[in-house]
């Protein structure tokens, strides 16, 4: 690559944002526009890194690196692997749609929209950073755009949720930051690098407490039990768009922190707490489940299964074998793909009714028959079914992780009954049926809506009915985590 | 390409068609999806016939690899996987012909020919598969169509119950079929057919997974105890009863007995299971059925016991005999449910007591009904009977004689509940007030009765003596034939309880020879099958309140003892520092918050680098 294709991607928004301050904060159609422009456009620009990414290799690709404060052993240092790659490219496909779902966002547009491109900045910047502060940086930088998007444009309880998720996640960031600072000073090497870290290994007799302090922050951004609740709070109150984020991206951030600092910089203490990750893992898997099945809340029910969602990742993960870690890295995706499109539709659905509660709906599917027949497919993906993309992350999971963990990986199996459960249940009460008498009539399906929902279709298809050639990016990245957890 | 991908790729085509243009397309939906279903027939014809000279096609393409792992799907043509395209196709394009009468002017016209499109790619799929995987998605393939047709009229609270609890009753046996895939793929490292069958596994260990796997068949064959869910499913219209929930996706379980069935005779354990759950399933479904009332019902509940008669075939080691009577059951037993159909189109209702008499209005429909009722009954030269008598026989051979004892009143119960139908709906005085407006279908659903009952009449032939057990060799001809003959005692019981049952029917309800309180209501006995032995209840109160009860205990833990720690942390640190107290203020007063952490953090950590260096 002869151009830095990275900063140019991860920084667009950043441009967008700035361009956002010149236009005139009534002329919400032009910022709306512009905003959509800016993220169509790395989109665009994402594509040569689809064509030119070299599959079967594990090193860092469209590397850019320049010193930045040398005493410190800080460098502005990108580049992406097979386990960033996908990430990546999904925040790009994310942040499109979400531009697409804020369109009913009336009040202080410009402010919003600027915010949404910052908090693309710095999600896009956490899955390319290769660099500790670097990667400090952005990991905060998602933070504050989310917390006022939370906080301004959120429902009635928005103070109260914002904070939450604020201060919670502060707290995580905060910790993490001490990690990286006590891991700076102790390892010897005088760098923030990352790569050089993870060749070296980090080693110590700090390292456990190292190890705490990311575990901590990372399993707040997760969430893993008991970490998880801010996250039905802050999901009911975000608008559409930062829930789509919050569950597309910001969760990522937390498996994604789990694969490439924990296990590949201190392999050594995350194969010694695994046991304990993976106990988590399945209280995650099945109590999230169990709470979702409860709630009456769409928003919540969805939120909830995130949490389930997130563990069969995490067991992936803790189980340590090459098929369960493959299958974690798509399942992150997949989630991203399948919870992104669920909290999209309970946003359009939303906007018609006035009303999330399930109890309060029915008959959705005479109503709006299109948005009806896609919320019914993004249920079915969610629970599972095969040839849709959720179906491929969950089974490579648990099939991997049977052999390291039999108890946890028979009862990942038998939650899938209760996923089932609940979303049929909220199918029927909310799309089938009559329609109350006092439900207004509303329009189906706009264009708008349409062009928001179909690339996410198609993309849970694709995947789902053939997983290759997205495996084939993932794999030799998990081959190499894998060698630097043997290699302790 | 090669037409055996075809075969599987029209009716997806149709259904991406009819999916876009669904609502453009009005009536010829119908004819699309016909079409693909018609040309997917001709060439599983073709397959047959390859089949038959030998060919055992393996096309084969790569769905993933992870390291060593490489999973690699394709398409299997055996005698079994023939057989089993030939019945799907060719009653999925009955089916689909006698609803273009059945559903004409229903408002999801087109979605309904979508779902069945997509229903029948799933089921070929599934027959066709040559890795364990790729079974398992097209079985829950087939499962999700099934829950979008049984719920079809979803305004219906009824058919979104039905519909939901067919999808979860049939999940939960597939998790077994899960794990069953889990511990196989650990056991012998593949998850392809072939390389599985050729695989010599320790007795338990086959029976281990065997087991695991007939969970799913359970679930999907509706055998005890999941078999719950089949009878509600007759919610859904009436073709997709004759479809799915007799002829195709229902005997998917025992499709996938007979597809693994060197497994399962590996571990002589999980065959006995198998036998026992089929038997308890055939009796306990044929005595529910006495009792019925709904036509529907008692046709569900007959495919219930017939299903449990195959896997009670398979279970005994009769391998020919629990497919053949897979093949015949699928010909009459949609033959029943779309005779069914024709009179509930009629008469607009499906309580048996609210009919009678209609053998004068409708002849097509009550003659090929007769057929039909013949062959379930087990009347020689009748299809029914020749598989029948074959699984009876393998039951009595193999000396499971108390299997053989309960398959025999079975039979006797089976016969007695399917002319207890008969004379009730089709001969006598009419009843209701349905009058004089019935009148018989149209041809678009008499044709496919009259089609299905020629087989009904003589698909049972083809494993008869009269033809050298064509059948048999056929289907056996990878698993080594076994010898066959005729034993003139289990025939002749066989053959004596069918006619017993029919003048026992005979008896009771067309003549009034027998005193009316001859069987009384008021009895325990009554009272147990007119309530499905409390089957549902127990489900009720033993899982399904529990889940909820579960449920609702969790919520309340995540909010008051998690979430009531997180805010009492933050509580406590609001005391402490008494800079929280921004808590309930508007955004101003947060944004100073956020500045002077994030200030605060930064301060720390400049200090501490400068500090250092």
């Amino acid at each position: 690559m002869d151009y830095p294709i990275l900063s140019i991607i991860v920084f667009l928004p950043l441009l967008g944002a700035l361009l956002l301050q010149f236009v005139p904060r009534e002329k919400a159609n032009l910022i709306r526009g512009i905003a959509l422009i800016t993220t169509l456009a790395g989109l665009v620009l994402g594509i040569p890194i689809l064509t030119d990414f070299v599959a079967d290799q594990s090193a860092m690709q469209f590397v850019e690196k320049q010193v930045w404060v040398p005493g410190l052993g800080i460098s502005y240092y990108l580049g992406l692997d097979g386990l960033s790659m996908p990430l990546f490219l999904l925040t790009l496909v994310l942040t499109v749609i979400s531009v697409l779902a804020s369109w009913s966002i009336k009040e202080r547009v410009r402010q919003y929209f600027s915010l949404l491109l910052l908090l693309e900045v710095g999600m896009l910047g956490t899955f390319v950073a290769l660099d500790f502060i670097l990667f400090y940086v952005f990991w905060e930088l998602v933070l504050i755009p989310m917390y006022f998007i939370i906080g301004i444009w959120g429902g009635e309880n928005r103070n109260y949720a914002s904070l939450k998720f604020f201060l919670y996640t502060l707290a995580g960031s905060v910790l993490m930051l001490v990690g990286i600072l006590v891991m700076y000073f102790t390892s010897g090497l005088n760098t923030f690098d990352m790569v050089q870290l993870m060749q070296a290994g980090y080693t110590h007799y700090l390292s456990t407490f190292v190890f705490a302090t990311f575990f901590l922050g990372f399993a707040v951004k997760v969430p893993m039990w008991p970490f998880h609740t801010w996250l039905p709070d802050a999901h009911v109150q975000a608008p559409t768009a930062g829930s789509v984020l919050l569950a597309g991206i910001l969760l990522k951030m937390g498996t994604y922190a789990f694969v490439r600092i924990i296990m590949q910089i201190m392999p050594g203490e995350f194969v010694r707490f695994a046991p304990y990750i993976a106990v988590l893992a399945a209280i995650s898997i099945v109590y999230g489940a169990y709470a979702a099945l409860s709630q009456s809340d769409l928003k919540k029910l969805v939120a909830y299964s995130s949490v389930s969602h997130m563990g069969y990742v995490m067991l992936g993960l803790a189980s340590l074998t090459q098929i369960s870690i493959n299958g974690a890295v798509l399942q992150m995706v997949n989630h991203g793909l399948i919870t992104g499109m669920l909290f999209l539709l309970v946003g359009y659905i939303y906007e018609r009714t006035h009303t999330r509660d399930i109890a309060k709906l029915g008959g959705l599917s005479i109503k709006i028959p299109i948005l009806g027949g896609m919320f019914i497919f993004a249920a079915l993906a969610s629970l599972g079914l095969p040839f849709l993309s959720g179906f491929v992350g969950e089974f490579l999971v648990l099939l991997g992780s049977y052999s390291a963990y039999k108890v946890y990986t028979i009862l990942g199996v038998l939650t899938l009954a209760l996923g089932a459960f609940y979303l049929l249940r909220a199918v029927q009460n909310a799309f089938y049926g009559l329609p109350p008498a006092s439900m207004e009539d509303f329009k189906d399906m706009s264009g708008r809506e349409f062009m928001s929902l179909i690339p996410l279709v198609a993309l849970i298809v694709v995947f789902g009915v053939y997983p290759k050639p997205l495996l084939q990016y993932i794999d030799p990245a998990v081959s190499a985590v894998l060698q630097i957890i043997r290699g302790s | 390409m090669n037409y055996l991908s075809l075969i599987v790729l029209l009716p997806v085509l149709s259904f991406i068609l009819l999916i876009v243009f669904g609502k453009k397309l009005g009536d010829k939906a119908a004819h699309l999806s016909i079409a693909a279903v018609g040309a997917a027939f001709g060439l599983s014809v073709k397959a047959l016939l390859d089949a038959m000279g030998g060919a055992h096609a393996d096309l084969s393409f790569t769905w993933l690899t992870i390291g060593n792992l490489k999973l690699t799907f394709g398409l299997l043509l055996d005698p079994l996987a023939a057989m089993m395209l030939v019945v799907v196709t060719f009653v999925s394009l009955l089916v689909q012909l006698f609803s273009v009468g059945y559903m004409h002017g229903d408002k999801r016209y087109g979605w309904f020919y979508a779902c069945l499109s997509m229903f029948t790619a799933s089921m070929l799929l599934l027959v066709f598969s040559s890795n364990f995987v790729q079974m398992y998605m097209a079985w829950e393939g087939v499962g999700l169509f099934s829950y979008l047709l049984v719920g079809f009229w979803f305004e219906k609270r009824s058919a979104s119950d039905a519909a939901k609890k067919a999808f979860m009753v049939t999940r939960v046996g597939d998790l077994g079929f899960g794990i069953g895939l889990i511990i196989l793929f650990i056991t012998a490292g593949t998850l392809d057919m072939s390389q599985v069958f050729a695989m010599k596994f320790a007795p338990e260990t086959a029976s281990l997974i065997a087991i695991l796997f007939f969970f799913g068949a359970i679930g999907k064959s509706a055998q005890f105890p999941l078999h719950v869910w089949l009878p509600d499913a007759m919610e859904g219209p009436t073709p997709v009863s004759a479809l799915i929930h007799a002829a195709t996706m229902v005997a998917a379980g025992v499709y996938l007995v007979a597809r693994a069935y060197p497994l399962f005779e590996q571990g002589p354990a999980a065959m006995e299971f198998v036998a026992i759950i089929g038997t308890i399933t055939a009796f306990m479904a044929a005595t529910i059925a006495l009792t019925a009332t709904d036509i529907k019902k008692i046709l569900a509940y007959s495919t219930v016991s017939q299903l449990g008669y195959m896997m009670m075939g398979l279970g005994v080691g009769a391998f020919a005999a629990g497919t053949f009577h897979l093949m015949n059951h699928a010909f009459f037993k949609a033959l029943l449910f779309l005779g069914a159909g024709s009179v509930i189109h009629a008469v607009h209702s499906q309580e048996i007591f609210d009919m009678g008499g209609l053998s004068r209005k409708m002849k097509i429909t009550s003659l090929t009904f007769v057929i039909g009722g013949l062959a379930l009954a087990g009347i020689p030269p009748f299809s029914g009977f020749w598989s029948k008598d074959e699984i009876l026989l393998g039951a009595f051979e193999s000396g499971h004689t108390a299997i053989f004892a309960i398959g025999l009143l079975t039979a006797l119960f089976t016969a007695f509940y399917t002319f207890r139908l008969i004379f009730v709906v089709f001969f006598g005085k009419p009843r209701g007030h349905h009058g004089d407006h019935v009148h018989e279908s149209p041809a678009v659903m008499a044709v496919p009765l009259m089609l299905l009952a020629a087989l009904a009449l003589t698909s049972g032939l083809l494993g008869s003596p009269f033809m050298g057990n064509a059948y048999q060799s056929f289907i056996l001809g990878g698993h080594g034939g076994t010898e066959h003959h005729i034993n003139y005692l289990v025939m002749g019981l066989s053959i004596g309880v069918a006619v017993l049952g029919i003048f026992g029917a005979w008896l009771k309800y067309s003549t009034n020879l027998l005193p009316s309180n001859v069987m009384s209501k008021n009895n325990i006995i009554y009272q147990l099958l007119v309530n499905k032995y409390y089957i549902d209840e127990i489900y009720e109160y033993t899982l399904v309140k529990p889940t909820h009860a579960i449920a609702r205990y969790v919520l309340t833990f995540d909010q008051r003892v998690i979430d009531g720690a997180v805010n009492g942390v933050a509580w406590v640190i609001s005391r402490i520092g008494g800079g929280l107290k921004y808590l309930q203020t508007g955004y101003a007063q947060n944004y100073a918050l956020v500045m002077v952490i994030s200030v605060v953090v930064l301060i720390i950590w400049s200090f501490r680098a400068i500090q250092l260096f």
